[in-house]
């Protein structure tokens, strides 16, 4: 397929709100969907259960907020208002059930909201355990299984072994081509265009694992033919993203100010874990591995200095990134405030760095570019900021 | 209405509270002098009593920030944080507390507060303590210990969040705090500590109760905040804890007989119109003015959900010596914040019914994503349910750019001209 035919495809799912995808594989599949927010989810089990994992990670700039503003005072983030924006307008329905992952505060409550809000609906919020020895897996399993009875109860089947470890295979297999993806893009990040690499990831939110897998492999196959020219752009990472997502443009915007992307932590919850989940005989045991041994370092998940920034040092080396931008959604406490200590260790690195803030339906693109473009350019005049 | 002046109204327990926390601030500053050591903990899920079991100090940076806020530091160590690079975005407190620890870790009391030996992050209601003690971790570099509780996202404790917490306590808390005070874990000084904050928090309950007669003889928001909560956070499991709150409970029920109301900065409030319920932290830059807003509309506070943000008795809870661990996980698990949204409007709603209260207020922190996300439909849930009118302020908790004072004023003078006019 044309690369301009998948991209088309993927921004299609971005755009449709109303999530007639969801509504079309609920039918054909004769099944259920549960939705997600941004990261962590143990998509795998929700697959294991024959139903499909949407992740809904807010409005972005198309969603007019008017009800959701009745919900959130203007001091914090936007995310949760253009979510429950959409739930009030009916826009998530389709949905059999929600889940909430323990990585704020805001998210947190959210989950409370949803409960009065929808009381018809299946809410769950997913705590993670922030103690990964024996104890915090032993009640991640748990909290894991009890999720599984959840499920059962909402399709009225058995979620068996086998199910679960043939789900962990495909989302396994999903991985892998995330990476070659990513690998690829930092091989050749003129080939890849950033806003097309977001896109396709974007679409890892609605589209069945299996649909979304061979997307990937498509693009790739295609995109290795696309003439495009390569450009004197630094090498950059993203990071701070993790869940309310900037808009599509404000990402083409950082390209163009003279910006390679070559790692990102945008729609993280489709590649939160840094390899393969181990298939153990208990596949649980497997999903409590996923995120007890594998999962990216995130400002949600606890970090003792002695560990702080060394993900983001990975990143780097592995990216041989030449600086790295911070960008948080405004009132993010858990990215703010990780903020200053990842800086802390770049300037110690003598990485360059910089940093702004943004909210889903950001209008300030013009002077998010001008400064990304300078330290664009600084970093190829001086080597570093 | 204030029939005396502030100056000739101090009780015993005011006096007597002040010389506590002096003693404690004074015993920190000398705390490496004389080889105690010194654990940093939140007050949220507190474990005083194991603290104190190893003979060690604790430090609640919480504390440390509003009485930073109250005697109008706070202003210019969030500053300091901020030009440290700290995002005008984040929570007040951990702001205020960077600012201070950046300008000499100068405690309320003039003395400087000893690094921790021990980061004890009990981890209570709020993500910001996560991200709060591992940027304490860089500057002290000193071990954290993590007790992981987690939320009650569907409203209730379960027997595998016990035996999580339990287990941490166990395999991780307490072997820490062994090695860090040199000490072997000693079980009968835990359960007297134990058994000492049982019989405090008897009293404590007592005392938030009387907030249901008439006139209130407490202000269970202000006065709660200022009198009755900060000795139990600080001290609770201690002799002079329990002898305080012996003390506050005899002045109370003196002012119960006699028909008084609470002393405040202007004196005793005893001509009380209405009785408002609290949700959410004070502002503690102007906490005497935001105060006097209240008394001076002759509004009362008989029940407060940030005053049980250090733990929730009212509903039965008592740490139990005979349980030790067990009771501690439920302490930590109980705390206000740690409870899902749903469960906190049935907190409030039924403060609202057993404290016949006239309406209830709520004041939003600009700055506290774990307080404030969902207060809005808070306010809207709980007037369905009690037909009474909710009010709705937006301050700051230590950053004085955000407390605004007429425009605070001007809503309180509306909302109670509003709950005056529905009781014609
Ligand atoms: S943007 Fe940040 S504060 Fe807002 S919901 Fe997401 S993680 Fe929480
Ligand atoms: S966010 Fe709120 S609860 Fe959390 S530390 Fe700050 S003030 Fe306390």
């Amino acid at each position: 397929m044309d690369v301009s035919l998948i991209i088309q495809q993927c921004e299609n799912l971005l755009h449709d709100l109303s999530l007639s995808y969801v509504k079309e594989w609920k039918d054909k599949n004769n099944s259920q969907a549960i939705g997600y927010m941004p990261v962590y989810i143990p998509r795998e089990l929700v697959c294991a259960g024959g139903m499909l994992p949407v992740g809904i990670i807010g409005g972005g700039d198309e969603v007019e907020v008017i009800r959701g503003d009745a919900y959130f005072q203007s001091y914090i983030c936007r995310i949760p208002r253009s979510t429950i924006e959409l739930g009030l307008l009916g826009n998530l329905d389709c949905l059999d059930g929600f889940l909430f992952p323990a990585i704020c505060d805001v998210i947190r409550n959210l989950s409370g909201m949803w409960k009065i809000t929808f009381p018809q609906k299946y809410v769950k919020y997913i705590d993670f355990p922030q103690n990964f020895s024996n104890i915090g897996r032993e009640y991640y399993k748990k909290e894991l299984l009890l999720l599984k009875t959840d499920f059962e109860n909402i399709t009225h089947k058995k979620i068996t072994s086998k199910d679960l470890s043939q789900a962990i295979c495909l989302y396994n297999e999903n991985i892998k081509w995330i990476q070659k993806l990513y690998d690829f893009r930092s091989e050749k990040p003129h080939l890849v265009l950033t806003y097309e690499l977001y896109l396709l990831m974007r679409a890892s939110l609605i589209l069945d694992v299996r649909e979304h897998t061979q997307l990937i492999k498509d693009y790739l196959h295609s995109v290795e033919n696309e003439k495009r020219p390569l450009r004197d752009y630094v090498r950059v990472i993203v990071t701070g993203a993790f869940c309310e997502q900037p808009p599509l443009a404000l990402i083409r915007a950082l390209e163009s100010s003279g910006c390679y992307i070559v790692d990102d932590d945008w729609v993280l919850g489709s590649k939160y874990y840094t390899q393969d989940i181990p298939l153990l005989s208990d596949p649980i045991d497997s999903l409590v591995s996923a995120y007890c041994d594998f999962a990216v370092s995130t400002a949600s998940r606890f970090e003792e200095s002695k560990n702080k920034g060394h993900y983001l040092m990975k990143q780097i080396k592995k990216y041989k990134a030449e600086g790295v931008i911070f960008a948080a959604p405004s009132f993010c406490d858990p990215a703010l405030l990780e903020r200053p200590m990842l800086q802390d260790i770049l300037t110690k690195n003598k990485i360059p760095h910089t940093a702004f803030k943004y909210a889903e339906n950001t209008g300030q693109i013009q002077v998010i570019k001008e400064e990304t473009g300078t330290f664009a350019d600084s970093i190829k005049l001086w080597g570093e900021t | 209405m204030q029939n005396q002046p502030a100056a000739t109204l101090k009780e015993d327990s005011m006096v007597l509270q002040k010389k506590m926390l002096a003693d404690h601030y004074h015993k920190l500053s000398q705390a490496k002098e004389f080889g105690k050591k010194v654990v940093y903990t939140f007050v949220p899920g507190n474990l005083n009593e194991l603290i104190w079991a190893f003979d060690m100090l604790p430090v609640h940076p919480e504390i440390n920030a509003l009485q930073a806020g109250m005697r109008k530091k706070s202003g210019n160590y969030v500053l300091e944080a901020e030009k440290h690079g700290h995002s005008e975005d984040v929570c007040t407190y951990v702001k205020c507390d960077i600012g201070m620890l950046k300008q000499g870790n100068i405690g309320p009391t003039g003395e400087k507060l000893p690094p921790p030996d021990l980061l004890l992050l009990s981890y209570t209601g709020c993500f910001t303590f996560l991200k709060w003690f591992e940027l304490l971790q860089q500057e002290y570099h000193c071990p954290i210990a993590m007790l992981h509780v987690p939320y009650q996202g569907d409203g209730k404790i379960t027997p595998s969040m016990i035996e999580y917490v339990v287990g941490q306590l166990k395999e991780n808390v307490i072997p820490m705090m062994e090695k860090v005070s040199g000490k072997a874990m000693d079980l009968d000084k835990l359960q007297a500590y134990l058994d000492s904050s049982k019989r405090a928090e008897e009293n404590l309950v007592y005392i938030w109760d009387t907030a249901k007669h008439r006139p209130s003889p407490i202000d269970a928001y202000f006065g709660g905040v200022y009198y009755i909560g900060p000795i139990f956070t600080a001290f609770r499991g201690l002799d002079e804890c329990e002898r305080y709150y012996e003390l506050l409970k005899q002045e109370i029920n003196e002012r119960i007989t006699t028909k008084s109301g609470p002393i405040t900065p202007d004196g005793e409030f005893n001509d009380q119109k209405f009785r408002i319920v609290v949700e959410g932290p004070p502002n503690w830059t102007s906490f005497r003015e935001f105060w006097k807003m209240f008394y001076d509309e002759k509004a009362v506070v008989v029940a407060s959900t940030y005053t049980k943000v250090g733990g929730l008795y009212e509903l039965g809870f008592r740490h139990d010596a005979k349980r030790p661990f067990e009771s501690m996980a439920e302490y930590c698990l109980g705390c206000y914040t740690n409870r899902n949204l749903p469960n906190r409007i049935e907190i409030l709603e039924k403060y609202m019914s057993d404290f016949e209260a006239d309406g209830f207020l709520i004041n939003s922190i600009k700055s506290c994503n774990s307080f404030s996300a969902g207060q809005l439909l808070m306010l809207r849930e709980l007037e369905k349910r009690t037909g009474k009118a909710g009010g709705f302020i937006e301050s700051d908790l230590v950053d004085p750019r955000y407390f605004s004072a007429a425009n605070i004023k001007n809503r309180l003078e509306s909302y109670f001209q509003m709950l005056e006019a529905r009781r014609k």
